[in-house]
């Protein structure tokens, strides 16, 4: 291993200090004893035991945790539809608006998208009574909506970076098209399909801003929660959830990664 | 030419049949028989009419650069590719609109192309289990086929694990595990290294006389199309510019094109001066001499004509030696020693420059070169090919 400058050292160890330091001095503070959630008073597991408690977010953990379910397997499904158009059905008429609204979601603004779904979803509801009112289904189809992007870019990207003379063999070898999609393609792009689903969890976990917008009365997920509980003052309940949720979302990216690169290693062209 | 032992090889096992060419001894009825194939990609013509038979057994090499269609080719017969028009009959079977899956043809594709998701057994049972044979024969032939490619201890393994010459007899296995009629093969070893490559040549050749599979191979390397083919198709701007044995090919390239991509050659260009039956003279500027040839040629009289001689074909020798015609002189401008055999190049007077090679008979060379030796290059008068095209 070549030695590295001391530049590089203070560059990086900046770097993991301005990324870590609000993280960890929140899981540290999940620990404290103290009613105030800025006076250290010892550690202990209090608030833990408190939190498990409060039924108000216990339910709106249950309900993110559903919705997150249930929007990752439906942005995984459409997700991977779409990615399979646009690597695989060569140019065609409104390729270019097709990759253009698959990127979309990824750039614009949380407060756009949940402010033209809410606009949506009312004007839909005034022509054909459906949805009616919002709660839990408006919420998984706005998250399904934004979801189902990223699962189309990596699963595009994978499509892509795939030998297609795979696809020919295995027709050589008498698969019909209809079974060489199960047969071939899907185990291949499997990793990349479980990735999409892992970060489509995690990012509806996440959400608070579209929620907000799409969410009705009574149908509260856990971040709403927890941003409604911090604007009446911040108790050390919150800090105890959000180190639970950090775990949660953290086992979620790093398994993401992880059936990454197993597949990039697979992959790999021979050399 | 590193080429010349199996072709000696050939011409051995062709002389006990007797006039019956050893690619034709099993039937007189082509096995493959492609009737004026033709293929565009809008403009382009990537095919251009070709009419071409082949016999069951053969081991058919197209050869060509890259371009030159014979991929395109090998496409159509494993049913990728629709010809824009022209048939292909496959055992006396039309294969028009018939799908790859359905075609008794197997391809081994130039990247392989194996599952990287399946184990290497499981790899090589792929084409029987989409026929549904049954789970105990599957295995028994899977096993049996590994252990022929000398891969029976591997079968558990991804290929991903696995060497590039296992992976290529990997991709072997998997193609010829359902008994294909046909066998395609695109640049078989073209990713494996040297050694490897000459090793697997010679046990292509060895499964494809056990198995009596025919094989049409795809490639752009002359040497294994030498080493492989009964047959060799030179492929040029779609069309094929010559099929012969590959002796033949070699020995009496019918064109430029094909003198110059198979081996290495010297050409002269002249002016025929005296053409018989059994004679013909050409006057060459660039050779500095009158060059003669025992063989007839049809061309018309003071036609411009090149005259093709391999470069192992050349005596080099400091003495005059005794034959008048077929002798030239020149300066040796560069050696290059190559342990088998060393390679000169000789400058004419007329600036023309001329390729020799000379094995090294022994450690001590009798009569040592070096450069700017003054030579004569001499070679006998049936060494030598006209070439009118």
């Amino acid at each position: 291993m070549k030695r590295r400058s001391l530049f590089l050292n203070i560059t990086a160890g900046f770097g993991f200090l301005f990324l870590y330091a609000p993280i960890i001095a929140l899981i540290i503070y999940s620990f404290n004893k103290s009613k105030l959630v800025t006076v250290w008073g010892g550690w202990s597991l209090k608030w833990y035991s408190e939190l498990f408690n409060n039924e108000q977010i216990i339910n709106a953990a249950l309900l993110s945790l559903k919705i997150a379910f249930i929007s990752a397997t439906l942005a995984v499904v459409l997700g991977t539809m779409a990615g399979f158009v646009l690597s695989r059905f060569g140019p065609f008429r409104g390729k270019m608006i097709l990759s253009g609204w698959i990127t979309a979601p990824l750039v614009m603004p949380e407060v756009i998208t949940g402010l033209s779904l809410l606009l949506l979803f009312v004007a839909m509801e005034g022509m054909f009574g459906w949805p009616a009112g919002r709660g839990t289904g408006t919420i998984i189809i706005a998250h399904t909506t934004f979801c189902m992007a990223y699962v189309a870019v990596i699963v595009q990207a994978r499509l892509s970076s795939m030998d297609e003379t795979l696809e020919e063999a295995a027709m050589d070898l008498g698969a019909k098209p209809s079974s060489l999609f199960f047969l071939v393609t899907l185990p291949l792009i499997a990793p990349a399909i479980i990735s999409g689903w892992l970060l489509s969890f995690t990012l509806s976990l996440d959400d608070l801003v579209i929620a907000s917008f799409v969410s009705g009365p009574g149908n509260s997920t856990l971040p709403m929660v927890i941003f409604s509980k911090v604007r009446l003052g911040v108790t050390p309940e919150v800090n105890a959830l959000a180190t639970i949720m950090i775990a949660i979302v953290a086992i979620g990216v790093i398994a993401a990664m992880y059936q990454m690169r197993r597949q990039a290693r697979m992959l790999a062209k021979p050399q | 030419m590193t080429s010349s032992q199996p072709i000696n090889l050939q011409q051995a096992a062709s002389a006990d049949t007797a006039k019956v060419p050893s690619w034709k001894q099993n039937s007189d009825e082509p096995f493959l028989r492609i009737e004026n194939i033709t293929k565009k990609f809008g403009e382009f013509t990537a095919v251009d009419n070709i009419s071409l038979d082949i016999y069951k057994n053969e081991l058919f090499c197209l050869l060509g650069g890259s371009g030159s269609g014979k991929s395109t080719l090998l496409r159509m017969l494993a049913g990728f590719e629709a010809p824009t028009s022209g048939r292909i009959l496959i055992d006396g079977i039309d294969m028009a609109g018939i799908q790859p899956w359905k075609r008794p043809v197997n391809m081994m594709f130039q990247s392989y192309a194996l599952f990287p998701h399946l184990s290497v057994a499981d790899n090589v049972a792929f084409g029987l289990k989409r026929e549904g044979v049954g789970r105990s024969e599957t295995k028994q032939r899977v096993e049996k086929m590994l252990d022929m490619v000398q891969l029976g201890h591997l079968g558990k393994r991804k290929p991903h694990q696995l060497s590039g010459g296992q992976r290529q007899r990997v991709a072997l296995a998997r193609a010829l595990i359902k008994r294909p009629k046909l066998l395609l093969l695109d640049e078989p070893l073209g990713a494996l290294d040297k050694k490897l490559r000459e090793e697997t040549q010679f046990e292509l050749i060895n499964i494809q006389e056990e198995l009596g599979v025919t094989f049409v191979v795809v490639t752009h390397d002359q040497e294994e199309a030498m080493t492989l083919s009964t047959r060799i198709g030179v492929m040029n701007h779609g069309v094929i510019v010559q099929t012969d044995e590959p002796h033949d090919v070699y020995e009496y390239p019918n064109s430029r094109f094909v003198a110059e991509f198979i081996g290495s050659v010297n050409l002269f260009e002249g002016e025929v001066i005296e053409d018989e039956p059994d004679t013909v003279r050409i006057k060459s500027e660039e050779a500095g001499a009158t060059l003669y040839i025992n063989h007839g040629i049809s061309c018309a009289p003071n036609q411009i004509v090149h005259v093709a001689l391999r470069p192992e074909k050349i005596k080099i020798s400091h003495e005059k030696p005794e034959q008048d015609e077929n002798c030239i002189h020149g300066v040796i401008e560069e050696i290059a020693y190559m342990g088998s055999l060393s390679v000169f190049k000789v400058r004419l007077a007329s600036g023309k420059e001329v390729r020799v090679t000379q094995p090294n008979f022994n450690r001590h060379m009798g009569e040592r070169f070096t450069w700017d030796d003054k030579v004569f290059l001499s070679w006998d008068v049936d060494s030598s090919v006209v070439l009118t095209s």
